[in-house]
């Protein structure tokens, strides 16, 4: 197997060539303004290797965040309507009710409400008003809005309305692109449809960015199929991840929380990804980072996102230190390292100073920095292991030592002993796990419902396997197929044993030649 | 009588210290935030008044919604609802309510009086019945006073209108309420059995509706000024901390209904080395530190993520969180052997004597 992963950072665009699970190659350079720029320039580096190419890549991955620093920067965004199906019900809280005000002008193009949607068991709550539905397709056509986000209540139960939906939008108004709500998310209605929101308003500017990604990729020279890296460590084909932008919101913490389980080989460990100006922590359950529970806010809108548990602080290489009181960062020289740090000739001390004083980096000019005070040097390696320690141990959600695996430009600021951690390991490559992480991702399947009437483990068996029709939908291989995370709630006061299972699977992406479709 | 206007912001803080009143139940305050922030845009106001300076005579809406917190997630709090039921209660008695009151100050329904005083252009009366959040009918304080538990509504917005007229007893209300709550969708909003001036005046849990703006606006301030908000809420509620740890087991279980099970904390700090274990009931109702009983309902048991001080719910409670575990002072209508009957460990199924954190 073949595999180019690329991750497109806010700093650096990096690109590796996997082949037969080892880095043959690994380039980097930096990131354009058009996003697509660094990608032709990292691919036109990897294609300069004589046999890249040769036998064929079976496939390109890339990791972006373009689509949530959209979010983050309100540009870029399409307005949509928004066709919620649960009236009776709910009627008092309407589609955008809490969007932060300075976003809404920008993604409100309309707003529909009509009957319809089902009870947590199944039942519907009133029939599905088939002919305001009708009318407001007309309506959306007419007005031109062409990105449609449609939830119903308890669609992640029973679909049906939102399909319907679907349908009726095609007959109506087919060149409208729709979202569906239960394709992206778990019960709690204001948070699906907001993702369902995000999404639709994102919708052109995902076609345009990966027809960017496919032009570039032809350019290089290289023929493979272009698959996109999700928030949950898996991939998507190209095709499919067009229609689903705001699933790869949280991709290139992933990537590098995945890429440090490969090169390390370490399926459950901590991670810390120390970059120029921030450090991600994170805990890898089973190969795959551990997901955060809880409402994600992605530029102030609440949503249910699947995303890693990180908790992220303002350390790294480029941390500028200050005296009187020692305080390392949060301000960073961040990508003029290069020019301001001391062992560059610059006149700015940073924490890469630091440990090249200290002999834990071998970075520029070691003599610039030959003259600092030890006690300093040592003071501010002390203050990044306080920092470090304690943010690993708010992380780490087992009583027993794990190992941690450093990664990024600056994991040298990571100390070689911690508290509660077994060992502490560097893996070749580290500097670029995130591309590692986007070349091995695999594919998956996802259920999140609620069953009656059934024991747990007929629960969670029905859950597996309408998980693993999802992956295999979705292009995985059906015998590699593993399951990722099983959880399940019991559900207050309601009879029947009823139970929300959410399982997810997750396999090797299928042979080009196996694959369904 | 002087009524005093709640702001937005109350409101914005009354959202957060429901919440950890809610002592783990009772259902997030935020759709009904949502509501209030809507409702006072639209120009809607709500006023408050005390308990004390109810007549006699005077009749009181107590109102909840009732039925599972994971169905409101879907089937979102409409303000309409609530004082729809209160319409509906105001027409079985034939007279007009002076003002509405809150069944629990714990959880959501610390919100709904407020929405349905909003519409109907009543004050909200400064008390409950709870002082907290209890999963079941008969574990308040009106029923601890043996008021006439009848007749409750239920309405849902399809156009049901239900009415439960006349029971033996408040655990009868209980089951035949929640049996037309689980009909309609497992959610409803209910209009208790209407409460007299002096009902309130005597039964009533007074003053719960400052309390958790109180509490609220003390943890908001803290996390303004990155200080401590656990210790803001003990030094606001007169509370006891009890262990700082981290959470290493959750086991959930659905028995009759309800939501049951345990919640392991390891304990860090001065607590490394002890373990805490803490049993619910949709809400939080005993723990033991090392095995030895340490804290009980009525006392209330609020789990507290120890950064920011918000409450964790027994549904959303997850491994690896750093939690605070305090204790708020019960109110004293439960601390006699009547309201131990209804609300001590004993009516919970614990056989175990109740000895108050505070005694």
């Amino acid at each position: 197997m073949r595999r180019i992963g690329v991750d497109v950072g806010g700093t650096n665009t990096d690109a590796v060539l996997l082949e037969d699970g080892r880095v043959v190659h690994a380039v980097k350079t930096p990131t354009t303004e058009d996003v697509t720029g660094g990608i032709v320039t990292a691919l036109a580096e990897l294609a300069r290797y004589p046999e890249v190419g040769r036998p064929a890549i079976d496939g390109v991955v890339i990791g972006t965040t373009h689509f949530v620093n959209a979010v983050v920067q309100r540009r870029d965004l399409a307005p949509v309507a928004a066709v919620r199906i649960g009236l009776p019900t709910g009627a008092s809280l309407p589609p955008f009710c809490d969007w932060p005000e300075d976003l809404v002008p920008n993604v409100r193009g309309a707003v529909f409400m009509l009957e319809g949607g089902h009870d947590y068991d199944g039942r519907p709550i009133a029939p599905f008003d088939e002919a305001g539905m009708r009318q407001a397709a007309r309506q959306i056509r007419e007005s031109g809005l062409r990105a449609v986000a449609v939830a119903a209540v308890f669609s992640p139960v029973d679909p049906s309305c939102e399909e319907r939906a679907r349908a009726i939008l095609a007959e109506e108004c087919p060149e409208a692109a729709v979202t569906l709500s239960h394709n992206l998310g778990r019960i709690g209605l204001l948070e699906r449809e907001n993702a369902a929101l995000l999404n639709a308003a994102l919708i052109t500017l995902a076609r345009d960015t990966v027809a960017g990604f496919t032009r570039a990729i032809a350019a290089s020279g290289i023929a493979a199929p272009l698959y996109l890296t999700q928030n949950d460590g898996t991939v998507m084909a190209a095709q499919a991840a067009v229609a689903l932008p705001v699933t790869s919101f949280a991709s290139g913490a992933t990537n590098s929380m995945r890429g440090a389980a490969f090169l390390s080989g370490l399926a459950d460990a901590m991670v810390v990804d120390v970059g120029g100006t921030s450090t991600d922590i994170g805990q890898l359950r089973r190969g795959f980072p551990r997901e955060a529970n809880s409402v994600v806010e992605v530029g102030g809108v609440r949503t249910l996102f699947r995303m890693p548990d990180l908790l992220s602080m303002g350390l790294g290489g480029g941390s500028i230190v200050t005296r009187d009181p020692l305080a390392l960062g949060p301000q960073s020289v961040g990508y003029r390292l290069t020019r301001e740090a001391l062992v560059f000739g610059g006149d700015v001390l940073t924490a890469t100073d630091a440990a090249v004083a200290a002999g834990l980096a071998r970075i520029g000019d070691a003599g610039a920095v030959a003259g600092l005070p030890r006690e300093l040097v040592g003071a501010v390696l002390d203050a990044a292991r306080t920092r470090i320690e304690d943010a690993v141990d708010r992380m780490k959600t087992e009583a027993g030592d794990l190992p941690l695996v450093a990664v990024g430009g600056g994991a040298f600021l990571v100390p070689g002993r911690l508290a509660g951690i077994s060992e502490v390991i560097r893996v070749p490559h580290g500097d670029c796990a995130n591309a590692v992480g986007a070349a091995i991702a695999q594919v998956s399947g996802e259920t999140d419902q609620v069953y009656r009437d059934l024991d747990r483990s007929e629960a969670i068996a029905l859950a597996e396997s309408q998980a693993q029709e999802r992956a295999v939908a979705n292009g995985a291989d059906r015998a590699s197929l593993a399951t990722v995370d099983v959880e399940d709630m019991p559900l207050a006061y309601l009879p029947g044993n009823a139970l929300r299972v959410r399982v997810r699977v997750a396999g090797e992406m299928a042979a080009p030649a196996r694959r369904a479709d | 009588v002087r009524p005093e206007p709640i702001t937005l912001d109350d409101i914005e803080a009354l959202a957060v210290g429901a919440w950890i009143l809610g002592t783990g139940g009772g259902g997030s305050p935020y759709l009904g935030l949502l509501n209030m922030r809507r409702l006072y845009t639209e120009g809607h106001r709500v006023e408050r008044i005390s308990p004390l300076d109810l007549e006699d005579e005077d009749w009181v809406a107590v109102v909840s919604n009732m039925g599972a917190p994971l169905v409101g997630q879907e089937r979102l709090t409409d303000s309409r609802n609530i004082a729809r039921a209160v319409e509906i209660q105001e027409g079985l008695l034939g007279a007009k309510f002076r003002a509405v009151m809150s069944l629990e100050i714990g959880g959501g329904n610390g919100i709904q009086p407020l929405m349905a005083a909003a519409h109907l252009g009543l004050p909200v009366v400064d008390a409950d019945t709870m002082g907290r959040a209890y999963p079941e009918a008969q574990m308040t304080s009106v029923a601890v006073g043996d008021l006439r538990p009848y007749p409750c509504v239920l309405y849902d917005p399809r156009g049901i209108e239900a009415v439960v007229t006349s029971v033996p007893s408040w655990k009868w209300m209980e089951r035949v309420s929640r049996r037309i709550c689980v009909e309609l969708g497992s959610i409803a909003s209910t209009c208790k059995a209407p409460r007299t001036g002096v009902e309130v005046k005597t039964w009533g849990i007074h003053f719960t509706l400052t309390k958790a703006i109180g509490i609220g606006r003390r943890v908001r301030a803290a996390q303004r000024r990155h200080e401590d908000p656990v210790a803001a809420i003990l030094a606001e509620a007169r509370g006891k901390l009890l262990f700082r740890g981290k959470v290493t087991d959750v086991a959930r279980r659905t028995t009759e209904g309800y939501l049951r099970g345990r919640v392991i904390i390891d304990g860090l700090d001065e607590d490394r080395g002890a373990r805490l274990e803490i049993a619910f009931q949709n809400e939080w109702v005993v723990a033991w530190r090392n095995g030895e009983p340490l804290v009980m309902s009525p006392d209330l048991i609020c789990v507290l993520d120890t950064v920011s001080g918000e409450a964790f719910g027994t549904e959303t409670i997850a491994y690896g969180r750093r939690v605070s575990v305090i204790a708020l002072p019960a109110p004293p209508v439960f601390l006699n052997v009547r309201g131990l009957e209804h609300v001590g460990p004993r009516a919970f199924g614990y056989d175990l004597d109740f000895r108050s954190v505070f005694a």
